[in-house]
């Protein structure tokens, strides 16, 4: 079995800040990640981002994830990366188990800090299980990190910032994006997004869900239904549109399984987008385990990489070894965090924060 | 259903070839594909069944996630197809049950 001080799962934008901080501090660590790339969901993230400076406002996800990724190469003395390698169990000894390359490893590790991100939702409607029916991240992923198109004619579920994004760059694949539709009667994402795809002819059709697909093989067309104030379905207002891929973009929970395993205490809290672990200063209530970046609440790309950087000052400070600039550190990125927090979606972050009782 | 042009991407053209066999098939994709971004290049969008009804599926999300994408790869059953790399020569199939095990 192999030992080791620090052990991050999951190398998205998070989990990188972390071994970065941590490895400033001096602590070594391995950084496991089941995809052959690193970089998380940034790696197909092609639209520029908001927030401040510090978190690469105006920069493109995909050259974020370039940076980061860089930053932890100056610590390539301490920082080990395995690619390509599934973390399958975590057990309550902090033992971790890998499946890396048909080879099933175990690290002993005296820290963890769980970096997984999150999974996209469904949505229940007939037939949802057709091939064709895509979440959000699949079709970007697919088009922005392979350069395939998911389809021709599609249909996006759900206006989120997400599903507004996601359609623009479908339309930039060259998919033509027949229509957005949102079940509640408002855009849910910000206006200027919405504003571009309409001026570009793309309906934002709100108070509409999908009620049906239709296809053998797969999906072929679909059936959408207007809804009432009571979020009921109008009779006679169904549409019969002929798609051959449709993307749901119904938001996303937190990938907290490893969490669970271990044993942390963990509670519901939608605000965050489900069941997510309580946690004090970014430890769990299983000591010397850690969690940062969506896998504790969803949020966005730049708090994930602000709370990357604390669960790494943390960590490393129960290990011993407390970086040369500690308070300082802490006191900036708490602050960065609140302030990112408190822009229009923040509001329901905090909600679920003061739910969660962090 | 490549991408040809992108305002903001650049796809390689002469990215190398990658033969590999789909359901005894000779079919092919390229160097950086994935096993399923590959097939779905080439219009195959039923990777997979339901275990018990046997209703045809795809990749759902496409990060390793939802297990929508598995297939035999070179006679191992449940191989996430979306997040494991093409490579020359693979021998890949749609599997219908829950997988059998195999000898190395």
């Amino acid at each position: 079995m192999i030992s080791k001080d620090l052990v991050i799962i999951g190398g998205g934008p998070s989990g990188l800040c972390a071994a970065k901080m941590a490895a400033e501090a001096g602590v070594d660590s391995i950084i496991i990640d089941r995809n052959p790339k690193l970089g998380g969901q940034l790696i197909k993230q092609t639209h520029m981002f908001f927030g401040s400076e510090k978190q690469f406002a105006k920069t493109r996800g995909i050259d974020i994830a370039t940076k980061i990724f860089t930053d932890t190469r100056v610590y390539s003395d301490l920082i080990e990366i395995w690619e390509d390698a599934t973390v399958v169990g975590l057990y309550p000894d902090k033992v971790i188990t890998i499946l890396k390359q048909e080879k099933y490893i175990k690290i002993k590790a005296k820290a963890i800090i769980v970096a997984t991100g999150a999974s996209e939702k469904v949505l229940a409607f007939e037939n949802n299980d057709l091939p064709g029916i895509y979440g959000a991240g699949a079709v970007q992923t697919l088009m922005n990190v392979y350069g395939v198109k998911p389809g021709n004619k599609i249909v996006m579920v759900g206006s989120g910032n997400i599903g507004l994004i996601v359609s623009y760059q479908l339309m930039q694949a060259g998919v033509k994006v027949i229509s957005v539709i949102e079940a509640s009667p408002k855009i849910g994402g910000y206006k200027v997004h919405a504003s571009k795809l309409r001026r570009f002819g793309v309906d934002i059709i709100t108070s509409c869900t999908i009620k049906k697909a239709i296809g053998t093989e797969a999906v072929e067309k679909i059936i959408t239904v207007k809804l009432d104030e009571k979020w009921e379905e109008i009779p006679g207002a169904e549409e019969e549109i002929a798609v051959d891929a449709v993307c749901i973009a119904v938001g996303l929970t937190p990938l907290t399984g490893l969490l669970s395993m271990i044993g942390c205490k963990m509670k519901y809290v939608s605000e965050l987008g489900g069941l997510v672990p309580i946690t004090n200063n970014h430890e769990t209530s299983v000591e010397n385990v850690f969690v940062c970046g969506d896998a504790s609440g969803i949020e966005e790309a730049s708090s994930a990489i602000v709370e990357g950087y604390l669960a790494g000052l943390m960590a490393s400070k129960k290990l011993g070894k407390v970086h040369s600039n500690y308070d300082e550190l802490i006191k900036e990125l708490k602050n960065q965090l609140d302030n990112l927090r408190n822009g229009p979606f923040g509001e329901k972050i905090l909600h679920g924060l003061k739910k969660l009782g962090g | 259903m490549r991408i040809e042009e992108h305002p903001i991407l650049e796809f390689r053209k002469e990215r190398k070839k990658i033969n590999f066999r789909f359901n005894d098939r000779p079919v092919y994709g390229f160097e950086g594909d994935t096993i399923a971004s590959a097939l779905h290049a080439l219009g195959i969008k039923k990777i997979s069944h339901s275990i018990n009804l046997h209703r045809p599926r795809g990749f759902y999300c496409a990060i390793g996630n939802c297990s929508s994408c598995q297939m035999i790869v070179d006679g191992v059953a449940n191989v996430k197809t979306c997040i494991t790399l093409l490579k020359e020569g693979m021998n890949v199939k749609v599997q219908t049950n829950k997988g059998e095990l195999y000898d190395k």
